[in-house]
């Protein structure tokens, strides 16, 4: 075969690198910042434009054709193989990640743009004009169908977004390398430190590969069953969130999940609605937990709610609809609404306190990741449950995520009665939610004093804080009476007892971690 | 503080670390060509310097216009101390003055704190008492750490004061165990669980122990429990003969029960009488096959004892306690016909001399202080005094900016391999589980003698002490070094009574408690037993000498 030939067949192979380029950093734009079709259309617009721009620029390129062309697929392959590192840590560590994404989009863009005038020019010559250009552009045009075919049906899939990323770099460096030996009646003087750089350049790509394990980001995509398109190591826990089809995420704290943006609001409606109908206008909100803001979402539907407090450890949870834009679009953008005040506390802590301004809570709403460890379980205790009480009002009411009665009964019962014996009355209550393993419990309470009665009818006139009015997704009245029917599966069966949850015996961890055992890992 | 010359790996940082903590640590250690620099730090306490002064025969004197009167002067502001100040007021009488030498009161139950957390010098944890324990239980009610009792009549405590779970983890061969008394069980053979087995039955045929007259064999304090020939018995031969004569012989039932003395006493199941090994594990246990008496602690340790206290004699408004003076002498006198004491202290540069003019005196301080501080103190009570002898530690509190890597920190972290105790976590009982901490790390010097282990404690520098603390936790952080940015020591040249077979049951206890003319005795040390506890009995019934003495009226709280 010709050397012509092997010319074209690298046109093919830098057309594939090129689109896969832009289409990954179309996939991780709308991963990270949610609102595919915008993040795609800008991501393509700027690239495109660039290429351009690279065309015009390889119009000053006149000496040492081949030597430039050579150096720009070495530049190619190491920031298109890092481009999907770049953005992924970017996006973790940098408050302008945009204003990245895009320079990077540009930089690539303009460098492969740049490589088929130059080429064409090289090959300029060696056969006809016409040949030239219907030969090149026909190759180039197969690369990027195969690129968005393969991308999407065995890249993605098998590699993962980094993986690709750095894979595809090594063979444009690779690609290179090669163009050494079949251009090199054109290039005047050594080519050993070329040959050298690029050699470099893929075993910096390969050490990539290799330890990309160790590059956290994706150390995790085994675990999850899609890809990890967030990440943050906060000084409390580790924050993750993936990404399904159609625009679907989940959020993960050590490795639990906290929600999936799918079935969410079944969760957040039954955790506020109840304990926000069994007071009479409540007016003033705690929220214990619930970084995520979409209990917030829930609680500033009642427009009657003059404030609410949210006290959530990690400010890397709190400031998370921020980084990670759809989580924002989810809640609604609570945590911007003027009513809201966030302390960054443990809650455990906070209770101990008095309530700021002296004015204790209409309504609290505990929305604590389940009691896995010792450091959540201090949570779910007498101890702190009687602290509560300094916090909430004459008849107010509380609601307590519980874990799930069906796969957890005895973590769940425990709570039931660690509320009851630290001076509560306590109605528990149930709702299907499909993404937490078919059933989830809460508990609602209010102190022994008060009388406690299943709530018949879920508020009315809710509205979002711009004044629409809202209607809401799961809860309706019968709805709301049904969850309070416990089934014979979900009581503690008879033969079996559980203890109080104290601080000095943490029942609730040792149950937990015995009973989830049976169904994760 | 200022620029420390970086200490060389050297043979003398290997030899200290092989004699301290044996030659694997100190070869390990030895590999790393360069020791990472050592943290903040110093040797903190001052009592050594003074006390070797007092020892050698520092005698001032008062200036004629510098003496004072007082009914009664008590002599140390230790848990023992402080008690019979507590129980004087509780009788309504506040004539004395309490002179202690540190700076701060408490003794060995002192604390410190950092701008994180307050942290212990000593003491860390008290077991929640049983009902008959009426006096103490009476001062925990006041402290509001008692809440209230149950349907048996027994204390119940505030949740937060019990020690938060998790509570306790070994650290075995690179790995933590979490466990509910320091017993390995991990990887523990069936001979070690048949021993395991007998030893707690041992223990519960103890506990279930009655003599003719109704008592337990172990109580506390110790006074009400029995003087049974059959229970003194077990003072005459060492625990470790009593486990060999058992046939318990299970290293890792071994290792629990010399953890255990070594962590009471500062000594090894060799050197402390079956009695007092026994006292460990039946004292506490109100029934056989039950719990044992949870234990209560707090970020200082028992130095919230020692607050408690301290606010107490501050709220009388008047100047009860005067810190940071030692006494020197303690003069039992003849004046105008009637007996009284002398006492003369002085500040730590020795310029400010103080005497009082007292009918009474609480010597609350150790016995060993009696002879350089008692006036012509007679032979026999000299002989007495030196019968008693003390165990060595080494505290250092270590303060972290960032938790280790790793599980969650207990309170109590034991290493399995190690001849210190481990630490405890000082912000572990009030809940704050991120970010920076202060842990106290416990080192009983038990080789040798308690004297040649005295002179090993303080031959041993601060950048020795450091190394030691720091190569011993890092067996199980590797990541230590990165996170203390503090690290002080506290050196105990007598930290406690070391109850060596004959000391408890001897026949020198009973008479050192006596009152010496006008100068009655309160220390843990008379007890043979070093707990907060024993500290307290002694105080609350010296005071209660003292003020039958003294003509006040007010019945008996023991
Ligand atoms: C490292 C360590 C850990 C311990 N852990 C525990 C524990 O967890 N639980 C527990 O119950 N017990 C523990 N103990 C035992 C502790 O010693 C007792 O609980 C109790 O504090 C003893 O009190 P005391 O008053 O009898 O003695 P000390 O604490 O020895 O008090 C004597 C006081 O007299 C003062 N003094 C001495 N000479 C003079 C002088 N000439 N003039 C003026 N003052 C003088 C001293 O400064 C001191 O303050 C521990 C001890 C140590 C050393």
């Amino acid at each position: 075969m010709n050397r012509s030939f092997f010319l074209f067949l690298n046109v093919l192979i830098i057309a594939t690198c090129g689109l896969v380029y832009e289409l990954l950093a179309g996939t991780a734009a709308s991963y990270l910042l949610g609102d595919t079709v915008f993040q795609f259309s800008t991501v393509i617009g700027v690239y495109l434009f660039a290429m351009g721009v690279g065309s015009w620029l390889s119009r000053f390129i006149d000496k040492q054709l081949a030597w430039v062309f050579v150096e720009v697929e070495l530049a190619v392959a190491l920031l298109g193989g890092l481009a999907s590192p770049i953005f992924f840590l970017g996006h973790a560590y940098l408050s302008f990640f945009q204003v990245v994404l895009y320079a990077v989009v540009f930089l690539i863009g303009t460098l492969v743009g740049l490589e088929i005038p130059l080429l064409m020019r090289i090959l300029e010559g060696t056969i006809e004009f016409k040949d030239l250009v219907s030969r090149v552009l026909a190759f180039d045009y197969v690369g990027a169908l195969i690129a968005s075919l393969a991308f999407p049906m065995l890249l993605l899939p098998s590699l993962g977004i980094m993986r690709t990323s750095l894979a595809i770099g090594i063979v444009n460096a690779l690609v290179g390398l090669w163009a050494t030996w079949l251009l090199r009646p054109q290039i005047k003087g050594s080519v050993t430190a070329l040959r050298a750089r690029a050699i470099l350049v893929i075993v910096l790509l390969g050490v990539g590969i290799v330890f990309s394990n160790r590059l956290i980001l994706f150390a995790e995509e085994g675990i999850y069953a899609d890809p990890v398109v967030f990440t943050r190591t906060t000084p409390y826990q580790r924050i993750v969130v993936t990404r399904g089809t159609g625009g679907v995420f989940r959020l993960y704290l050590n490795g639990h999940l906290q929600f999936n943006s799918v079935d969410e609001y079944r969760y957040h409606e039954a955790l506020v609605h109840p304990a926000m109908a069994a007071v009479v206008s409540p007016k003033r909100v705690l929220v214990l937990g619930g970084g995520d803001g979409l209990a917030l979402r829930e609680v500033l539907r009642h427009p009657n709610v003059e404030s609410v407090t949210l006290v959530d450890l990690d400010p890397g949870m709190t400031r998370l609809s921020d980084r990670y834009p759809p989580l924002g679009q989810l809640n609604e953008q609570a945590y911007h609404d003027a009513k809201v005040r966030v302390v960054n506390e443990d809650a455990y802590i906070w209770v101990q306190k008095a309530p700021p301004d002296g004015r204790p809570f209409d309504v609290i709403l505990i929305d604590f990741p389940d009691p896995h460890s010792y450091a959540l379980g201090k949570l779910y205790t007498t101890h702190f449950y009687r602290l509560l009480k300094r916090h909430l009002t004459r008849d107010g009411a509380i609601a307590v995520q519980c874990t799930s009665p069906f796969m957890a009964p005895k973590t769940f019962w425990c709570i039931v009665k660690t509320l009851e014996a630290s001076g509560y009355r306590v109605k528990p209550y149930h709702v299907a939610v499909p993404s937490f393993f078919g059933v989830w419990g809460f508990s609602l309470a209010k102190r022994e004093e008060d009388e406690l009665k299943v709530p018949e009818r879920v508020p009315r006139d809710l509205r979002r804080p711009d004044g629409t009015p809202v209607r809401l997704r799961f809860l309706n009245d019968d709805a709301l009476k049904a969850m309070f029917v416990f089934p014979e599966d979900m009581q503690l069966p008879a033969d079996e007892k559980v203890e109080v949850n104290r601080l000095d015996n943490q029942v609730v961890v040792q149950y937990h971690e015995a009973e989830w055992k049976r169904y994760v890992r | 503080m200022a620029k420390r010359p970086s200490w060389q790996i050297g043979p003398t940082r290997r030899d200290v670390l092989a004699t301290l903590l044996g030659v694997p640590v100190a070869l390990a250690a030895g590999c790393s060509r360069k020791p990472p620099p050592l943290p903040e730090g110093r040797i903190v306490g001052a009592s050594a310097g003074i006390g070797h002064r007092l020892r050698d025969g520092l005698r001032p004197q008062p200036a004629e216009g510098a003496w004072q009167e007082r009914a009664v002067v008590i002599v140390g502001g230790g848990i023992a101390g402080l008690s019979a100040a507590w129980r004087l007021l509780l009788a309504g009488f506040d004539d004395f003055v309490l002179l202690e030498l540190e700076p701060r009161p408490g003794g060995t139950s002192g604390s410190g704190a950092s701008d994180v957390s307050a942290y212990p010098w000593g003491a860390h944890y008290l077991p929640v008492p049983m009902r008959e324990n009426r006096a103490l239980v009476r001062l925990l009610r006041e402290m509001n750490v008692i809440e209230g009792e149950d349907k048996d009549g027994e204390p119940v405590v505030g949740e937060q004061y019990l020690i938060r779970d998790q509570k306790e983890r070994i650290f075995h061969r690179d790995a933590w165990h979490p466990c509910e008394e320091p017993y390995l069980h991990a990887g523990e053979s069936g001979e070690d669980i048949a021993q395991r087995k007998r030893f707690d039955a041992e223990v519960d045929s103890w506990v279930n122990f009655r003599d003719g007259k109704g008592r337990r064999a172990f109580a506390i304090p110790i006074a009400r429990g029995s003087d049974d020939a059959t229970v003194t018995a077990l003072d005459r031969l060492s625990m470790a003969d009593w486990m060999r004569r058992k046939g318990l012989t299970s290293p890792r039932l071994r290792w629990m029960v010399d953890y255990a003395c070594r962590d009471d006493y500062g000594a090894t199941a060799e050197d402390v009488s079956a009695w007092a090994g026994l006292f460990y594990f039946a004292a506490r246990k109100r029934k056989a096959h039950g719990d044992s008496q949870p234990f209560m602690a707090w970020p200082e340790g028992n130095g919230r004892i020692v607050r408690h206290f301290a606010e107490r004699l501050r709220s009388s408004g008047k100047e009860l306690l005067r810190l940071g003076l030692a006494v020197s002498e303690v003069g039992p006198v003849e004046r105008a016909g009637k007996p009284g004491v002398e006492v003369i202290a002085c500040d730590h540069e020795g310029r400010q001399v103080i005497g009082y003019r007292a009918e009474r005196v609480i010597f609350a301080a150790p016995q060993f202080v009696a002879p350089y501080a008692i006036r012509s103190l007679p032979r026999e009570r000299i002989a007495l005094a030196s019968s008693f002898d003390y165990s060595v530690w080494m505290v250092a509190n270590l303060e972290l900016k960032d938790r280790p890597a790793g599980p969650f920190l207990a309170w109590d972290n034991i290493l399995y391999e190690s001849p210190s105790l481990g630490y405890v976590v000082a912000t572990h009982q009030t809940g704050t589980d991120y970010g920076p901490t202060v842990l106290t790390y416990y080192y009983p010097l038990t080789a040798g003698s308690a004297r040649a282990a005295r002179t090993t404690l303080l031959g041993t520098g601060w950048e020795e002490w450091a190394e030691v603390a720091l190569a011993d936790l890092g067996r199980a952080h590797d990541d230590i070094h990165s996170l203390v940015e503090r690290l002080d020591v506290m050196r105990w040249g007598h930290a406690m009574p070391r109850p060596k077979p004959g000391t408890v049951w001897g026949s020198e206890r009973p008479k050192a408690a006596q009152p010496y003319r006008n100068v009655s005795f309160a220390h843990s040390d008379l007890s043979g037993v070093g707990i907060m506890e024993e500290a307290f009995y002694q105080g609350v019934r010296a005071a209660e000498e003292v003020l039958a003495a003294h003509g006040v009226k007010s019945a008996t709280i023991l």
